[in-house]
């Protein structure tokens, strides 16, 4: 066992503890932290993996923008440090189950596929390789997804303001003269 | 670095994405809910990525999936967030038990 395998196996235990805590604690803004804390785990798998574009736009996406609009949320609608009330019984005992038999299965199927892993070829994740190959327009380019989503993410924007508009007083009337 | 099989990044996702799952069954709240949401999310990227470094190295399509993973669900985030604070002033609650008018 060498110093690369420790680190795997220490990241994988912080990404599974603290998502384990995040789904059981039973005040939501606690929750939130261990949310973090898995998130800046799974970082770390991908830099440990050696892909540091995905590394850093994880951080920059998941731990600053998607973690901070959620304990926005939290601010913004329940009183933080109140507890949540527990779940019944029966459902944790169901819901475990469930999924302790999924994993083993999972589990099972993996360990029988023979992976023919290639090791011998470098990987290469250069971010100019990436840009090139985003952005390109021959059979092997991702520039219509690339314009697929970046339409999707403005309409994303343009909802998220219609649906969280306070109805103004002027805006009623307007409408009410509408339904006449 | 190469001790360390592709077989034992694969129980890691596995086993987040059950989390997840069991998350999602036991939460009544849509804020956690969507939390064990993106934990799901998080597992599917951890594959991509590692399908492609380890089965594919010649190639750079897994990194790209998860990519565009990750800003789906931002823009799924968003829009979640927008509901919440839009259901919590018509319900002064963020329960999904107590948001039941088209429930059937």
């Amino acid at each position: 066992m060498n110093t690369s395998a420790i680190i795997f196996y220490a990241i994988a235990t912080l990404i599974l503890g603290a998502a384990l805590l995040a789904v059981t604690t039973l005040k939501i803004f606690r929750s939130a932290i261990w949310l973090l804390f898995s998130l800046v785990g799974i970082a770390a798998l991908y830099f440990w993996m050696q892909v540091e574009f995905i590394a850093a736009i994880q951080i920059v996406v998941y731990v600053g923008g998607i973690v901070v609009l959620i304990i926005f949320s939290i601010f913004l609608t329940q009183q933080s440090g109140k507890e949540m009330a527990k779940p019944a019984a029966s459902k944790i005992i169901f819901s475990a189950l469930a999924a302790i038999l999924g994993t083993a299965f999972t589990f099972n199927l993996i360990n029988h596929y023979g992976f023919n892993t290639i090791s011998a070829q470098p990987f290469n994740t250069n971010v100019s390789e990436i840009g090139t190959q985003m952005l390109s327009t021959t059979s092997h380019g991702f520039i219509l997804p690339f314009e697929v989503v970046s339409m999707l993410l403005l309409a994303a924007m343009v909802g998220c303001i219609v649906i969280a508009m306070k109805p103004t007083a002027a805006n009623i009337v307007h409408l009410n003269k509408k339904e006449d | 670095m190469n001790e360390i099989p592709l077989t034992h990044i694969l129980f890691v996702s596995t086993a987040l994405f059950f989390i997840g799952m069991y998350g999602l069954f036991t939460r009544r709240n849509i804020i956690t809910m969507l939390m064990s949401i993106e934990l799901m999310l998080n597992s599917v990227n951890i594959n991509f990525v590692a399908f492609n470094k380890y089965l594919f190295p010649d190639k750079l399509d897994g990194l790209f999936f998860s990519l565009f993973i990750i800003t789906i669900a931002a823009a799924e985030a968003a829009v979640a967030i927008a509901i919440i604070i839009n259901l919590y002033r018509s319900h002064q609650s963020i329960d999904v038990d107590d948001a039941t008018e088209m429930k059937f």
